[in-house]
């Protein structure tokens, strides 16, 4: 059992590595108002260019760090300068979904240049430990703390002294202000994204010898923690990402010691959770600032959608319909399978994060809800399976509420973070309420669909029923969306202000979409939970959230045709180019970057 | 002139909201009676729109309150203000721009839905999914009663809008988001209009047809309370001015008597008194 103090360094020195992301994503976010979700995978990418310096070039450790902040810093520059510059006029949803975009072709690549396989980063520092008081502490801890402390001390005279540090902290003041006194403002977003990029991809090399591993899921986890960091200093503040870091480090490495490692990020999630709920602006920010310049509408592309003719969607329905009657393969079915599945999920997310404009990043989970009910309430307590199915939407719906009910007050990137940390808090209590639902094990021996009775074994069975649910969800969806609630919610979307001003409640009505939203996604891993008779913490991942967030993008935000042929589209077109599996995520990344540059409302028009 | 005396409609006491250092409304007193129209004038930074804000829920005060019909609303949220009925428009136009000009005035008059929207405690909501759903036959009459009131008050603006009926509110031009605003404003049936710089970037006919429009609604008995640059519609629509500077109101009176104070002419010194505001105004 290690003392207290091992548990403080610890926790200052995981502390000090998260705030080199944080501090990155603090003055990216002062200058662009952006939360660069990329970040994470600069720090990935850091780690992997630290690996190859130090294991194929034998590099030497300070020559190892100039690398690795010079090669970050580049990569950080190609995506200021392609990835996003582009967009500084277009919508503020844009920018968001760009950076993810980013962020995933990043991880893709890294993925496929060296294999998802861990690899082991050496310190190339002696392995000693010196006694401090009751602790240790070894000379990486005091790399660490150096480099840290160096860069905050470069950091803190490049604003101050040096005349660009100056243009940066103008631009974040002001951003027009700045703009008409002369500051080349895609200088400073240059030099921001290049120093931010640079100490990410530093921070990146030293956890990888730390913990003398690196992977390539250390990305979505830098990501996570740098954001948790930043907003819990208060957004844009650099000293207030710094100290967000190391409480952040703190919190995490006491609560290791009481609770457990495998509790380790489930303190980060909640530790945002309760900053974003009770003080949205960070520890650090004064509690009440003046009230957000109003922005007219501008958040998603404006567009009409485009018009289908009844009979035409008449009769493509009718063509699918019959399609298992026709000479088709087991192939093609059990791909529009996955396609109708996915389809109820983009259903979900068009109507979340298009027409009440609340971008999900987190919406796997309630997958994860409504499949774990659905199989728990067949195995435990012999529910025929129809009704489980449905208990998993409503559990869902109910659930996922709830869940997200504390982001309701919040806008815009908030909102991505907020569901991205709570479908990690999901994945997380799935994995460690052993009781409930068997932990790492997962549940197995899930029996199969069945309808009144009967089992739906036959790939045309399944396929007619999951086609059916979904034509059913998606035409109730189109119903609620010429509601008024139809209205309401794009009201709420296009303007919360003006939308309150005129009685509109933002909790009640973003509550009632994700109700809406929640069923439809729980009703999908109900069924897939049936029809793969195994799943664990791991079966509905971020990737998949990713992959519904593009199709409702392709398909055009808030458009329920959109969302089935969206699905179909990023389903089934890899399967006809026998795209390999590996390639794919790359793909729908390609594809996300591309709408959001191209054609950002999407094949059929934001509705 | 006759102001009644009995309750006001509005009445506002101390009203005071700081930013940092900065008092932005400063200790603002306001009464407002039945069908009274009160503009509101200052130069630029005056505190007006923030003191809008503050009666309107949209901002919290630091200190003093606000009353309607003799009730404490002080601090309400905008909207239970709005089911109130207290109406506003924004100075710098928040059409939804998305929906179509039909969708934005229907908004107007969400808090009139009564057949879709049940009072009912914490069920409420889920009935109201429901009920959107399945749309009853009194939820489609509702509908329908509003769409055709809808259609009425936009005849007021004659063919400016009704031929747009469908469009979405983001390809109209600046003057007609003005309208579109203070129709989704007359949709909710409102005792109390807050117009917020109503003729911004009109131009003359614009402004000409606009003053014509909210001196009907005076004469149709609406209270009003509006924030107005260009003096000649604020003379000739009010019955009382007040006039706010760096916070306080620092006039208050009838059109003429207000003009001539010489605190006013101070505030606006070295601006003029009414064009460079004008001016001033449709640059921003």
């Amino acid at each position: 059992m290690s003392s207290w103090l091992d548990y403080t360094i610890n926790g200052l020195i995981v502390g000090n590595v998260y705030a080199l992301v944080a501090v990155g994503l603090a003055l990216i976010f002062g200058v662009s108002r952006l939360i660069n979700f990329a970040q994470g995978s600069i720090y990935l990418v850091g780690a992997y260019i630290g690996w190859v310096a130090v294991v194929q070039l034998h590099t030497p450790l300070p020559l190892t760090i100039i690398v690795v902040a010079l090669a970050a810093a580049l990569v950080g520059l190609i995506i200021e300068r392609f990835g996003l510059r582009p967009l500084q006029n277009s919508v503020r949803i844009a920018p968001l979904l760009a950076t993810i975009g980013i962020s995933f072709v990043l991880d893709q690549l890294v993925m496929l240049t060296f294999s998802p396989n861990p690899r082991a980063l050496p310190s190339q520092l002696p392995d000693v430990r010196f006694q401090i008081g009751g602790g240790t502490i070894g000379p990486l801890d005091l790399l660490i703390a150096g480099v840290g402390l160096t860069s905050a001390l470069l950091l803190f005279a490049f604003l101050r002294y040096s005349k660009l540090g100056w243009a940066v902290r103008a631009t974040a003041q002001d951003r027009d202000a700045a703009m008409q006194m002369g500051v080349d403002v895609n200088r400073v977003n240059q030099a921001v994204f290049g120093i931010a990029a640079a100490l990410g991809g530093v921070s990146g090399l030293l956890v990888g010898m730390y913990y003398n591993q690196i992977d390539t899921a250390m990305s979505l986890q830098a990501t996570l923690k740098g954001v948790v960091a930043e907003v819990v200093g208060g957004a844009g503040n650099v000293p207030g990402a710094v100290i967000g870091s190391l409480l952040l480090g703190l919190v995490e490495s006491y609560g290791v010691a009481v609770f457990g490692t495998s509790y380790r990020n489930l303190f980060a999630f909640l530790l945002l959770v309760v900053v974003l709920v009770l003080r949205p602006n960070g520890l650090f920010a004064s509690a009440r600032q003046a009230p957000p310049e109003p922005l007219t509408g501008t958040f998603i592309a404006p567009s009409r959608p485009v018009r289908i003719p009844r009979w035409a969607l008449l009769v493509v329905l009718g063509v699918f319909a019959i399609l298992p009657l026709l000479p088709v393969s087991l192939y093609v079915l059990q791909t529009l399978i996955n396609a109708w599945l996915l389809g109820m999920l983009a259903l979900s997310l068009t109507l979340v994060a298009g027409t009440i404009g609340q971008v999900s990043l987190g919406h796997a989970a309630l997958l994860a809800i409504g499949a774990y009910t659905s199989a728990l309430l067949s195995l435990n307590f012999s529910v025929p399976v129809g009704l489980a199915i449905i208990g998993g939407g409503l559990t869902s719906a109910a659930l996922g509420t709830a869940l997200i009910s504390p982001s309701f007050r919040l806008r815009g990137h908030y909102v991505s973070i907020a569901t991205l940390a709570i479908g990690e808090i999901v994945s997380l209590v799935i994995l460690n309420w052993e009781g409930v639902t068997r932990g790492p094990i997962g549940v197995s021996g899930i029996p199969p669909l069945s309808l009144f009775g009967y089992e739906l074994i036959s790939p045309t069975s399944i396929y007619w029923f999951s086609f059916a649910v979904m034509v059913v969800l998606a035409l109730l969806q189109a119903r609620l969306l010429g509601s008024h609630l139809g209205r309401s919610f794009r009201a709420i979307r296009d303007d919360d202000v003006a939308a309150r001003a005129y009685g509109l409640s933002l909790n009640r009505y973003k509550s009632l979409a994700f109700i809406f939203g929640g069923f439809a996604a729980g009703i999908s891993g109900g069924i897939a939970a049936h029809l793969y008779s195994y799943i664990n913490h791991e079966t509905f991942n971020t990737q998949q959230s990713i992959l519904a967030l593009t199709v409702v993008i392709l398909g055009g935000l808030g458009n329920v045709v959109g969302a089935v042929v969206g699905s179909v589209a990023l389903v089934g077109l890899p399967e006809v180019f026998r795209i390999a599996a590996e390639y794919r995520i790359l793909i729908y990344g390609i594809v996300l970057l591309l709408l959001v540059r191209f054609r950002p409302q999407g094949l059929l028009g934001t509705i | 002139m006759a102001i009644a005396q009995a309750a006001p409609l509005l009445s506002v006491r101390g009203l005071t909201r700081r930013f940092g250092g900065l008092t932005a409304v400063d200790a603002i007193d306001l009464d407002l009676a039945k069908g009274e129209l009160v503009s509101i004038i200052g130069p630029n930074g005056a505190g007006k729109t923030t003191l809008f804000n503050l009666v309107t829920g949209l901002d919290r005060p630091d200190a003093g309150n606000v009353s309607f019909e003799g009730q404490d609303v002080t601090g309400l949220s905008p909207e239970t203000l709005a089911a109130e009925g207290i109406a506003r428009t924004f100075q710098l136009g928040r059409v939804f721009g998305n929906l179509s000009v039909m969708d934005n005035v229907l908004i107007g008059a969400h808090t009139r839905l009564r057949a879709v929207k049940p009072a009912v405690p914490l069920i409420g909501p889920l009935l109201e999914l429901g009920l959107a759903l399945l749309r009853p036959a009194n939820v489609k009459a509702e509908e329908e009663r509003l769409r055709e009131e809808v259609k009425v008050i936009l005849s007021r603006f004659g063919e400016r809008l009704l031929p747009r009926i469908e469009q979405p509110a983001y390809s109209l031009s600046y003057a007609n988001r003005r309208r579109v605003e203070i129709a989704r404003a007359l949709a909710l049936k409102p005792r109390l209009l807050l117009l917020d710089e109503p003729t911004a970037g009109m131009n003359p006919t614009e402004t000409a047809e606009m003053q014509a429009l909210v001196a009907e609604l005076k004469a149709e008995g609406l209270t009003i309370l509006l924030i107005e640059h260009k003096l000649e519609m604020v003379m000739r629509l009010s019955d009382r001015v007040i006039v706010m500077d760096e916070g306080k109101k620092i006039a208050e009176g009838a059109g003429e008597q207000v003009r001539t104070d010489p605190k006013v002419i101070e505030a606006y010194l070295g601006h003029g008194l009414s064009g460079a505001a004008d001016q001033r105004e449709s640059a921003a």
